[in-house]
């Protein structure tokens, strides 16, 4: 290939060989380090004590919708052959690509909501940093291109499940295969360019409040007590 | 028996004269950062009126608290159910506009403005967004306010009177008002700590208090929605939780928490109460009416043996069983029976008591004061100007007796101490009255001596904490010297 390798092919490299590479190794490194040495900076950062109405209808459209449609992507990395063998009837093919779909433009919806929100709303604005506006244009980058694909590139779980997911497993296993993704169209090479970025950007930002979903709270007991001494020592130090 | 030890509290209604300078002590050491500008952990409000955050009492609107299921104790609104769902929009929430938004004024404009013909104002800006304001609402904006259609009439507490007794209250001769300062209860069966998603909030092992761990907190706000008196209160800037510590540095240091130590009416009591953490579930699932006296048999008698040597065998110090033999709260809550929980029918079993209003009750009646004696030489208490159900909704979860038995007893006591000091009244008539109020002439002076000589070690009796020993068991003090001591390893900066 590198014999007669133009400049797209170079980009290609750039793109799918070597910026994911980037985006991991940023990811691990930043996350860990801003855990154990910032840790006071994890939070969700919720607004919704400064502005109670649009919050609703930006923030819960777009959570489940994206949730929804990042369920579905590990799904199809996951188990892309169980994927194909589902796909195989043409009416649950149906049914997947128009849950997929709706759960597109919940997020998509959500998102435009959360847009209108902090700019229109004074006090959710004072609150809203650079690097907010940076994550929000992603997200909506990433949304759009999504949807774009999931339009005119119909029939996506199918050829997401036979080429995008080998690739990424290529990547995992430190082989990157890019002749899978190759011949992908432009709004399809776009989406995977843009979920390298986030990925990149991810530690950064507020998206760090995923990492710290309070699922431990489900199962914990209600009360908390926590002592500052060790009850029984003090007391033995004290009789001597 | 799991005795553990509690620093508790009383506030007696009778003397506060609703100054605010707990509030303006608290806010000047704990809350004057941004974000916390709106936060009042301590704050004053007037009864019957709507309070802070607007109606907060009103679990329709917020879903604080506990609630008893078939037998099984819930949280209203932040169940571990409820919260996968309402993790991402709480709809019980409450946001800036039910507290009020937090102001300044623009004294530049005193200096600044063109000369003309009227005086230059100071104009109101937001301490949110910087931006000119009109001022809608603040934190004691139903101060004296008794009587207003738009604070007193939405008190949630009126619910329990009926259409007369409400018009009654309403009528410009009869209209009667008390402070009712709050701070944290730091509960025993606290729903904030309960809803908490992170596990952030606790209840400190060695006296009770009720802490959020700043690091560990993430801002899911369910302690915000959970805590039924509102008493824990979300940093907008930093993205994390924050409540009232009851100035824990201080006590540790033997000095009463600041909104105490500065209380001008000297209404507050700081103590150590002894309880039986075993009954906790037990207490908190009783019905209604049970629950004041379900609450105070947990309370365990610190002079009992067994009580004194379970507690030693749970590592409480001698010194702490001593201030609780000492304590104010004890007489108050237990030996007396005259101080009772804030809307215990929340189930979250608060260790703050009050001591509810005698003149509000006694000054009415055709305009005429004390002399207006029943058969049983009381005053008939349900002709009072103050209606009883609405200190029973308040202070006994429905429950009037002891409301009744409270107010006869303080109403007893002034009776006998006017028969010593000033004779015009019998003292027969005194001592029957003491008789018919449950109080003995010793206990009646013992409550004359802990309510009106009170000096401010009586009324605070704070065990040492001894975290001199604590910490050294926990880290080498000698490895932070000349380092960055025990506190914030970092910044405590809002992340992005």
């Amino acid at each position: 290939m590198m014999q007669n390798a133009t400049l797209f092919d170079y980009f290609n490299l750039f793109w799918f060989a070597i910026l994911p590479y980037i985006a991991l190794f940023t990811f691990f490194l930043i996350t860990i380090q801003r855990y154990t040495r910032t840790g006071y900076s994890y939070s969700s950062l919720s607004s919704q004590f400064l502005e109670n109405k649009i919050h609703f209808w930006g923030l819960v459209p777009f959570h489940y919708g994206i949730i929804l449609i990042l369920i579905g992507h590990f799904i199809g990395f996951l188990i892309p052959k169980q994927v194909l063998i589902w796909n195989s009837n043409p009416l649950r093919l149906y049914v997947i690509e128009v849950t997929a779909f709706i759960g597109g433009l919940f997020t998509l919806i959500g998102l435009v909501n959360i847009f209108i929100r902090r700019l229109t709303d004074a006090r959710a604005k004072v609150v809203t940093s650079n690097i907010d506006w940076i994550v929000l244009s992603i997200l909506l980058f990433q949304i759009v291109t999504g949807l774009l694909v999931a339009v005119f590139n119909s029939w996506g779980t199918q050829w997401f499940a036979a080429s995008v997911a080998p690739y990424l497993w290529s990547v995992l296993k430190f082989n990157p295969n890019i002749a899978f993704v190759t011949p992908l169209p432009l709004t399809a090479k776009l989406h995977i360019i843009g979920a390298y970025t986030i990925i990149l950007l991810f530690p950064f930002t507020r998206l760090v409040h995923l990492l710290v979903i309070p699922n431990p709270y489900l199962w914990r007991k209600p009360q908390l007590v926590r002592w500052y001494w060790n009850r029984k020592k003090i007391r033995t130090q004290r009789s001597i | 028996m799991d005795v553990r030890s509690q620093i508790s509290m009383v506030f007696h209604l009778d003397k506060c004269i609703g100054c605010h300078t707990c509030s303006i002590a608290c806010k000047n050491i704990w809350t004057d950062r941004k974000g916390t500008e709106y936060m009042w952990w301590n704050n004053v409000e007037t009864k019957p009126g709507t309070g802070y955050p607007t109606k907060w009492e009103d679990q329709e609107k917020y879903k604080g608290g506990w609630e008893n299921v078939k037998g099984k104790l819930k949280l209203r609104s932040t169940g571990k159910a409820k919260i996968i769902f309402n993790i991402f929009h709480n709809p019980h929430m409450p946001s800036m506009n039910d507290y009020y938004e937090p102001w300044t004024y623009k004294y530049e404009t005193l200096f600044n403005a063109p000369e003309g013909t009227d005086q230059p104002t100071a104009l109101p800006i937001s301490m949110v967004t910087g931006k000119y304001m009109d001022i809608e609402a603040g934190p004691n904006w139903d101060d004296d306010l008794s009587g207003s259609p738009i604070y007193a009439e939405n008190d949630p507490n009126l619910s329990a009177l009926t259409p007369e007794q409400k018009s009654q209250l309403f009528a410009i001769q009869r209209l009667v008002f008390f402070y009712f300062p709050r701070i944290c209860n730091h509960c025993l069966n606290p729903a904030c700590v309960a809803s908490c998603p992170s596990g952030a909030l606790y209840k400190r092992g060695e006296d009770g208090i009720v802490l959020i761990d700043q690091e560990r907190c993430r801002g899911w706000r369910s302690c915000v929605a959970a805590c039924p008196y509102k008493k824990s209160y979300y940093n907008w800037s930093t993205g994390k939780s924050e409540k009232c510590i009851l100035c824990f540095p201080r006590i540790e240091s033997g000095q009463a928490p600041a909104c105490f130590h500065s209380c001008v009416g000297r209404i507050r009591y700081l103590g150590v109460l002894l309880y039986d953490a075993d009954k906790i579930e037990e207490v908190a699932k009783k019905s209604d009416t049970e629950l004041v006296e379900a609450q105070r048999s947990m309370i365990l008698d610190p002079f009992d043996p067994e009580v004194i040597q379970a507690a030693l065998e749970n590592g409480i110090h001698e010194q702490v069983i001593t201030a609780a033999q000492n304590s104010p709260v004890y007489k108050f809550v237990k030996i007396w029976k005259i101080a009772l929980p804030p809307h215990i029918e929340f189930r979250t079993l608060p260790m703050l008591f009050y001591v509810p209003p005698l003149l509000p009750v006694m000054s009415s009646f055709n305009g005429e004061t004390i002399k207006n004696m029943g058969e049983d030489f009381f005053p008939d208490f349900d002709k009072a100007r103050a209606p009883i159900e609405f200190f029973g909704k308040l202070f006994a979860a429905g429950n009037n007796s002891k409301i009744r038995y409270v107010l006869k007893k303080q109403m007893a006591v002034r009776t006998y101490r006017r028969a010593v000091t000033v004779g015009d009244i019998e003292m027969d008539l005194a001592k029957k009255m003491l008789l018919e109020a449950d109080c003995s002439v010793e206990e009646a002076e013992a409550i004359y001596k802990l309510t009106s000589l009170c000096t401010f070690n009586d009324r605070f009796v704070i065990p040492p904490a001894h975290r001199e020993e604590a910490i050294e068991m926990l880290r080498d003090p000698l490895e932070y010297k000349q380092s960055v001591g025990f506190g914030f390893k970092e910044e405590p900066k809002r992340g992005s």
